[in-house]
């Protein structure tokens, strides 16, 4: 098959026509424009509203829950085994909320080479007291190097530093709608109880402000031993272990693994906040459906240029039939000038869709939540930059595959008697 | 010896619609290499119709072709476009070009098809036989830039890029006026002599027929004389 002589013609009859085929390229383009920055955008979006919630969450989590007793004392009776029991007739325990053992199975997962990082961390329940009112709060005993480094800890704090919670002893972070609450500065000494009725002075040195209002309203952070003090408890005692796996979709694997080694109760990513996938995936998916949309408007747009070219370009069908150009070839000239179409105008389209990107990338967007963010949230994956440029040809391709098939049938006898 | 180079051996050909009417019966004649030989007859008379079913671009007749002892019959589109492209070569009435291509591009075409010379070999081809033809001064013109008697030569040079076995006209002088005429009879009569160019040339110009080597009368879809 001699290729260059079919993008010859297709070439020739292209320019013939250069301004419907023109018309047709911008469609492209601006299918392509709109899809890229839609999804850039879109993507954006999702990674920084995720990355809000699912950044400050660990790939699994070990802690002690209270559960009912599995063994209740019906599923020992021979007769009903194979039953489905109702009867618990042991309560739950009151089960202490303390990882037992906690130095051997941190020594577990430090050797686990599936494991990125991890950070033990106290939580607890607090009453925040001001005068004579008292509401109820959540304490976070952390250790403050390492949830900064695994879990953005510092980008949330507003006032203050992070690090003080180490260098000043009974010191605390507070959640920003809490300080506002107390009416508490930077320097302040507030008072807090713990639920076993122990109270203790804490100094603050930072606020804390994750976006999430709810969360702002309840929590605070201490240092692990401030905590373990509130507590009366010893320098052992932690609640629960956050981990972060190289490989975040192990984490359910993980999770499952760790629950029957260690005896304690273990949570994955995916389980906890599917919820966030989904409202990804939806955007995601809306992004794709209004590309496609526009692209199909588009390669309506070739379709008709292709027949309209095939009209006009009948006799030229019917010479090249009658000096030796088989059916295929003719077929293969249309298909050459609906994927040209396709590719320059993808290719202009990725174009303006990275300038629009970088556009809408300079917008200023100033979220209260998240002072790290300035602008909008732009998303530059080459991945997408592919599947625009795949979907353009494969559109065009459809676009001119019943044209191309009618040319090629195009009887010459018919033209060349019809003159 | 066996010089025959075309063979149709009792062609028919009828029209279904809307009444079955048929046009052509019993066609039975054969062209040695080398012969020029014209077509005359009646309009009407199913001369055009024999042509298209000679040159391969009609597959829907009864009988049996045979192009250089090869039968037509049983061969698909992609195998008689090739033998188009390689062994015959035709010039129509309207003086067929296509306008995107300059007249040089237009003779090369079916031979870039063949593939059987370098490009550059065939445009030497195209320039030879435009040079034969006395165009070769508009060899970089467009297409539709030309009059009607240079763009009939333009086609007879693409006809002929390929070496055809044989070179097919339906009415090739039918649009030109008398001096044109006379100068593209010259061409096929020169090309006929000195190459032993075979022609089948269908034409209602009686003296154009009578200073060929053959006649083949047609009337009412069968041949009368030949
Ligand atoms: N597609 C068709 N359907 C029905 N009848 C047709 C068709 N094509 C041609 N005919 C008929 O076939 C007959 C032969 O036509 P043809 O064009 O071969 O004649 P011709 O000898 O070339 O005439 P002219 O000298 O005027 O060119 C005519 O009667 C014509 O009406
Ligand atoms: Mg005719």
């Amino acid at each position: 098959m001699n290729y260059k002589l079919i993008a010859g013609i297709a070439r020739a009859l292209l320019l013939a026509r250069w301004r419907q085929t023109l018309v047709a390229a911008i469609g492209v383009t601006f299918s392509i424009t709109m899809f890229i920055a839609m999804l850039g955008f879109m993507t954006g979006l999702n990674k920084l509203l995720d990355g809000l919630i699912l950044n400050r969450l660990p790939h699994v989590r070990l802690f002690n829950d209270v559960e009912p007793n599995k063994n209740q004392p019906i599923n020992t009776a021979k007769e009903y085994k194979h039953f489905h029991n109702f009867i618990q007739s042991v309560k739950s325990a009151q089960s202490r909320s303390e990882i037992h053992n906690s130095a051997t199975i941190i020594q577990a997962i430090k050797a686990d080479n599936r494991v990125l990082g991890f950070v033990p961390k106290i939580k607890t329940q607090v009453f925040y007291n001001d005068g004579s009112i008292d509401f109820s709060g959540l304490i976070d005993g952390i250790d403050v190097a390492g949830e900064s480094k695994w879990y953005h800890f510092n980008d949330y704090i507003t006032a203050g530093r992070a690090t003080d919670l180490n260098n000043v002893s009974n010191s605390i972070i507070l959640g920003k709608a809490i300080a506002q609450k107390l009416l508490a500065d930077i320097g302040d000494v507030v008072q807090v109880t713990s639920s076993k009725g122990d109270r203790m002075s804490l100094k603050v040195v930072g606020f804390f402000q994750s976006g999430i209002l709810d969360i702002d309203k309840v929590q605070s952070y201490t240092s692990i031993a401030t905590a373990q003090k509130l507590l009366g408890k010893t320098n052992s005692y932690i609640t629960d272990i956050q981990i972060n796996l190289k490989d975040i979709t192990q984490a359910p694997a993980v999770a499952k693994e760790y629950v029957a080694l260690f005896d304690t109760d273990a949570e994955d990513i995916q389980t906890a906040n599917s919820q966030f996938e989904t409202g990804s995936s939806v955007r995601t998916l809306i992004s794709y459906v209004v590309g496609i949309t526009l692209l199909i408007v588009a390669g309506f747009g070739i379709y008709n240029i292709l027949n309209m070219m095939i009209y006009e370009k009948m006799d030229t069908i019917a010479i090249l039939k009658a000096t030796g150009f088989s059916g295929k070839d003719v077929n293969l000239v249309f298909i050459t000038i609906a994927l040209s179409i396709g590719l320059f105008g993808g290719l202009a389209g990725l174009f303006f869709g990275y300038l629009l990107s970088v556009g809408v990338d300079n917008i200023p967007f100033n979220m209260s939540g998240l002072p790290a963010v300035k602008t909008y949230p732009v998303n530059y994956n080459p991945v997408y930059y592919f599947i625009a440029i795949a979907f353009s040809l494969f559109t065009t391709y459809l676009a001119g595959l019943f044209p191309a098939r009618r040319a090629s049938k195009v009887d010459p006898v018919i033209i060349i008697r019809g003159k | 010896m066996n010089d025959t180079i075309l063979e149709a051996k009792n062609i028919g050909k009828s029209f279904r619609d809307p009444v079955t009417v048929q046009v052509l019966q019993n066609i039975t004649f054969s062209i040695r290499k080398g012969e020029f030989v014209s077509v005359v007859g009646k309009s009407g008379c199913g001369k055009s119709t024999l042509l298209y079913i000679l040159s391969t671009m009609d597959t829907d007749y009864e009988g049996e072709l045979l192009i250089d002892n090869e039968s037509m019959v049983r061969k698909n589109g992609a195998q008689l476009a090739k033998i188009r492209n390689e062994k015959i070569g035709f010039v129509f009435q309207f003086h067929y070009l296509i306008n995107e291509f300059t007249v040089l591009k237009n003779v090369m075409l079916p031979g870039l098809k063949l593939q059987k010379y370098s490009e550059q070999e065939v445009e030497e081809r195209a320039m030879q036989r435009l040079k034969k033809l006395g165009i070769d001064s508009q060899a970089n013109k467009k297409a539709n830039l030309l009059s009607g008697g240079e763009k009939q030569r333009v086609a007879i040079a693409r006809a002929l890029i390929n070496d055809p076995l044989i070179i097919m006209g339906d009415e090739p002088t039918g649009n030109l006026d008398k001096k044109n005429s006379e100068i593209v009879f010259e061409i096929f009569k020169e090309i006929s002599v000195e190459f032993n160019q075979s022609l089948l040339i269908v034409t209602h110009d009686q003296g154009f027929a009578a200073n060929t080597n053959r006649i083949i009368e047609m009337e009412d879809g069968r041949i009368i004389k030949q």
